[in-house]
């Protein structure tokens, strides 16, 4: 009578056996994914910190793009971003909070919100080059010039379905008793929006703008052709204009070892810039839902 | 409204100084605006694909299929064929995706089930740094970090060791300069895989947690709960993740642009130059003088547009409302 | 039924049919409200009191797919005819909801929201009227000195009275109370009842509720309602005392619901 069973008990322990063995193998490999991705982020990270600080100094937010083996720095390509920046979000939250709004209240449940949701998801993950060559099309080429126009409205249309997705979320977070007592008490729908939703909503429209910004701070392909590029300080919106990604494409590809500090210097501004409003971002959100 | 009824309600009106009635506002002005603001983003959308069509007209009316199917490149003799970086994109994109995505699967598996949750939220945060880098940095990394390793550990070490003629020189041809498909491919692969990672860790994070537990009640080990139950419970959806990843890499220009070479000419090995649709437009397209090479790379920027529009709308059609914004 | 005398009807429903989408759930209601009295709906979950009480200040129309056919006479006008502004109904029948809703703003301005949209007040007398809403509304002892806060702040009771407070400042005839006290504890819910009890000498109140001892407390009229239709509607001091119908003596003694 025991052999069988001493059968049955060595069949069960090497299927046990094995499928712990499998078992250990899976851990260990996803153990080394994940130091593989950290590695690759310690590496990344170790190499712009290290070659990015030894390219600041003072003269990098002080001086314009110096010729090659002068001094200089990066405050023309500084400014063409900040200012293309700027005006890219005015235009981008202007009309994504605005259509965010109409596809969270008036056009809800309706087929042609569901269309234009489908196709702004996909333009959120268009490629941006694609962007930059419509934007050349329309704003460049008619007008036989680079400007920072159209490096901005390049920008917009790149953040622009990053705020419309934002706000909609955001919007249908709120309950509907909200709306409805709103309404109760006489107020039309446009109103109860304005006054009591966007209200309810502000953190999340705030997330909203600084996740558009980091969208755009760090688009290079865009800016190719149609900001172009500029080696001194400009204000003018129909003229090209520096800006920090298309700078850095310009230095690290040549040559000169000044220029290259000055690129890697500028990436680590970039970096700096995105990866705070991602966490600026993450912090503000975290305080919103656990109310 | 009866009088008698209006004089009983307005003595219980509170008096008011200059409480004077207002008339009713009509909706429609606000409602229009937002609708015109929906209607200009899907203008938008139709411009892109409207003027992409049309700059490219030229060209893909001039060579026809020959434009597909020819590599060769041309300015001078304006004789444009796109072969080389249309197959560059797809290539340096699903390589990528093979380097990727068996990472991409551990480190959301590690993150959402083996690895002790205190310890889980830095590390996906640290992962989500990765995302955060904007693709130049990538690519200056990719070019003065990864392409001078690269030819120094492995190209010059495998040259020296293959044998001269066999089916393995053949691969692992290529200038030591480490600016090659390969590399290209890593660099897209690191892009991407905290993108993937990302989602896939939060669509595991969805699956309910009394599936999980019914599984370890049975005496699953970890392996075959996430193998078995947990990854096939949200498989469509991570398809959608996965194919989302690979819209983006076949649309990423910067990080691939510093190392991929930029050759017009098919590339013979793994380790050799090559270009993708992103690069060559980018390298060319401010130089570009006659009308035939504008129309032809915008032409190449249409057939990018087909190429991530059916990937990306896939991937939303498996992924629903989910992932990134 | 045993309606209250004719001439002492605020609004008239008759025969009123409502629809979600395809699927019908009001089926022919009558229902008299009488002025100045407390009416209570009640009923088990789903028989369409809430349904009943919404078509009253015509918030259904925020959703599409939801009609309403029959008539509710108010003031000598159909309140279901579509070319009735139901803005300005509003301003006259008010609702209080559920859960607590108070605007993200503060409590001054909760109040002066509404008031200022249909009248045009200056700064004195809209600090009266603030302070007549927040006393008769039980709230202003409790928030007299923290007017700028937000409304948000309060405890649930509080928010609740601050939503009561919102809705009779507009000075409406009616007002629509969706089971107000169902969130709040004990304490706040004697304090609410107390408030309607004193409000129904000027306003006339219409309340859903699950809590039958709450509507024998404070209710003149009750009207109970079952998949739909209104099955009894009686004073309150016979309608609990003796129902008609079977329906209604076992939903009371709780056999159902």
């Amino acid at each position: 009578m025991t052999e069988p069973a001493n059968n049955g008990k060595s069949f069960d322990r090497f299927l046990h056996t094995r499928r712990r063995i499998y078992n250990g193998v899976f851990l260990v490999l996803t153990g080394i994914a994940t130091a593989i991705a950290l590695a690759a982020l310690f590496l990344i990270l170790e190499t712009l910190v290290s070659k990015g600080l030894a390219g600041i100094d003072a003269h990098v937010f002080t001086m314009s793009q110096p010729a090659p083996d002068e001094q200089g720095g990066l405050l023309n390509a500084i400014v063409g971003s900040l200012v293309m920046c700027g005006f890219g979000m005015a235009v981008a939250l202007f009309i994504g909070v605005l259509a965010g709004t109409w596809l969270a209240e008036y056009g809800d449940g309706t087929k042609l919100a569901a269309v234009v949701r489908f196709l702004n998801d996909i333009l959120i993950s268009a490629p941006s080059i694609l962007i930059g060559l419509f934007v050349y099309q329309l704003l460049v080429r008619p007008f036989h010039g680079f400007s920072a126009l159209a490096g901005g409205m390049a920008l917009a249309l790149l953040a622009m379905p990053v705020a419309t997705r934002a706000t909609e979320d955001i919007m249908r977070l709120q309950p509907n008793a909200l709306r409805e007592a709103g309404m109760a008490l006489g107020a039309n729908r446009g109103l109860v929006i304005r006054s009591i939703i966007w209200r309810a909503s502000k953190s999340g429209l705030v997330t909203g703008a600084l996740l558009s910004f980091a969208r755009i701070s760090g688009e290079t392909a865009p800016l190719l052709f149609t900001s172009l590029g500029n080696p001194f300080l400009s204000f003018r919106l129909t003229q090209p204009v520096a800006a920090l990604p298309t700078t850095i494409f310009q230095f690290a590809m040549s040559a000169y070892d000044d220029w290259q500090r000055l690129a890697w210097a500028g990436a680590l501004l970039i970096a700096v810039a995105v990866l705070t409003t991602n966490i600026l971002g993450r912090v503000l959100t975290r305080g919103s839902v656990q109310k | 409204m009866s009088t008698a009824a209006s004089a009983k309600t307005e003595a219980l009106r509170v008096a008011d100084a200059q409480g004077n009635a207002r008339k009713p506002r009509d909706d429609w002005a606000f409602r229009t605006l937002c609708l015109s603001a929906v209607l200009a983003m899907m203008a938008t959308l139709i411009g892109l694909v409207g003027s992409l069509v049309s700059g490219g007209w030229l060209a893909l009316s001039h060579f026809g299929l020959s434009f597909f199917t020819t590599s060769t490149w041309d300015p001078v003799a304006d004789q444009y064929g796109a072969a080389a970086p249309i197959v560059g994109t797809l290539i340096t994109s699903f390589l990528a995706l093979l380097f990727a995505l068996p990472v991409a699967i551990g480190v959301a598996v590690f993150l959402v089930e083996i690895c002790p949750q205190a310890i889980a939220r830095w590390l996906a945060i640290a992962v989500e740094l990765l995302a955060g880098i904007p693709s130049i940095v990538y690519g200056m990394w990719g070019l003065f970090v990864l392409a001078p390793w690269f030819a120094q550990n492995v190209q010059l070490p495998l040259m020296t060791w293959v044998t001269p003629g066999s089916w393995l020189e053949a691969i692992v041809m290529g200038v030591p300069n480490g600016a090659n498909i390969f590399t290209a491919s890593l660099i897209l692969a690191v892009m991407i895989l905290p993108y993937i990672a990302a989602i896939l860790r939060e669509l595991l994070m969805s699956v309910p947690s009394h599936m999980r537990e019914a599984a370890y009640g049975l005496g699953c080990t970890p392996r075959e709960v996430i193998m078995r139950i947990m990854l096939p419970y949200v498989r469509r959806s991570a398809i959608g993740a996965v194919m989302l990843g690979l819209g983006r890499a076949l649309g990423e220009t910067m990080a691939v642009t510093f190392i991929i070479g930029n050759s017009h000419n098919f590339p013979h090995s793994l380790f050799d130059s090559g270009s993708t649709i992103s690069s060559t437009i980018a390298n060319e397209f401010t130089e570009a003088t006659g009308d035939m090479h504008i129309s032809a790379l915008i032409a190449l920027g249409t057939v990018l547009f087909m190429i991530t529009f059916v990937t990306i709308a896939i991937a939303r059609l498996l992924l629903g409302r989910g992932g990134p914004k | 039924m045993i309606p209250p005398p004719d001439g002492d009807r605020l609004i008239d429903v008759h025969n009123l049919d409502f629809f979600y989408g395809k699927s019908q759930a009001l089926f022919g209601i009558d229902l008299p409200v009488a002025r100045n009295k407390v009416t209570a709906l009640i009923g088990p979950s789903g028989c369409g009191k809430s349904t009943l009480l919404r078509t009253l200040n015509r918030i259904y129309d925020l959703y599409p797919g939801q009609k309403a056919s029959g008539e509710i006479m108010f003031d000598g006008e159909n309140i279901l005819d579509q070319a009735k502004n139901s803005e300005q109904l509003r301003a006259r029948i008010g609702m209080v909801f559920q859960r607590p809703t108070p605007f993200p703003m503060s409590i001054y301005d909760n109040i002066a929201f509404g008031v200022r949209l249909h009248r045009n007040v200056g700064k004195a007398a809209m600090d009266e009227v603030v302070e007549r809403s927040l006393t008769r509304a039980a709230l202003w002892d409790e928030v007299k000195d923290k007017l700028n806060t937000s409304g948000l702040g309060l405890s649930g009771g509080q928010q609740q009275r601050l939503c009561v407070a919102r809705g009779i400042a507009i000075n409406p005839d009616v007002l629509l109370l969706d089971e107000p006290a169902s969130a709040l504890d004990p304490l706040s819910t004697a304090k609410l009842e107390s408030t309607l009890m004193e409000l129904k000498k000027s306003i006339t109140i219409v309340i859903v509720t699950h809590n039958l001892q709450q509507a024998a407390r404070i209710s003149d009229y009750t009207g109970f309602m079952l998949l739909g239709k209104m099955i009894e509607f009686r004073p309150s001091s016979d309608a609990f005392v003796s129902p008609e119908t079977t329906q209604m003596q076992d939903y009371i003694t709780g056999r159902f619901g």
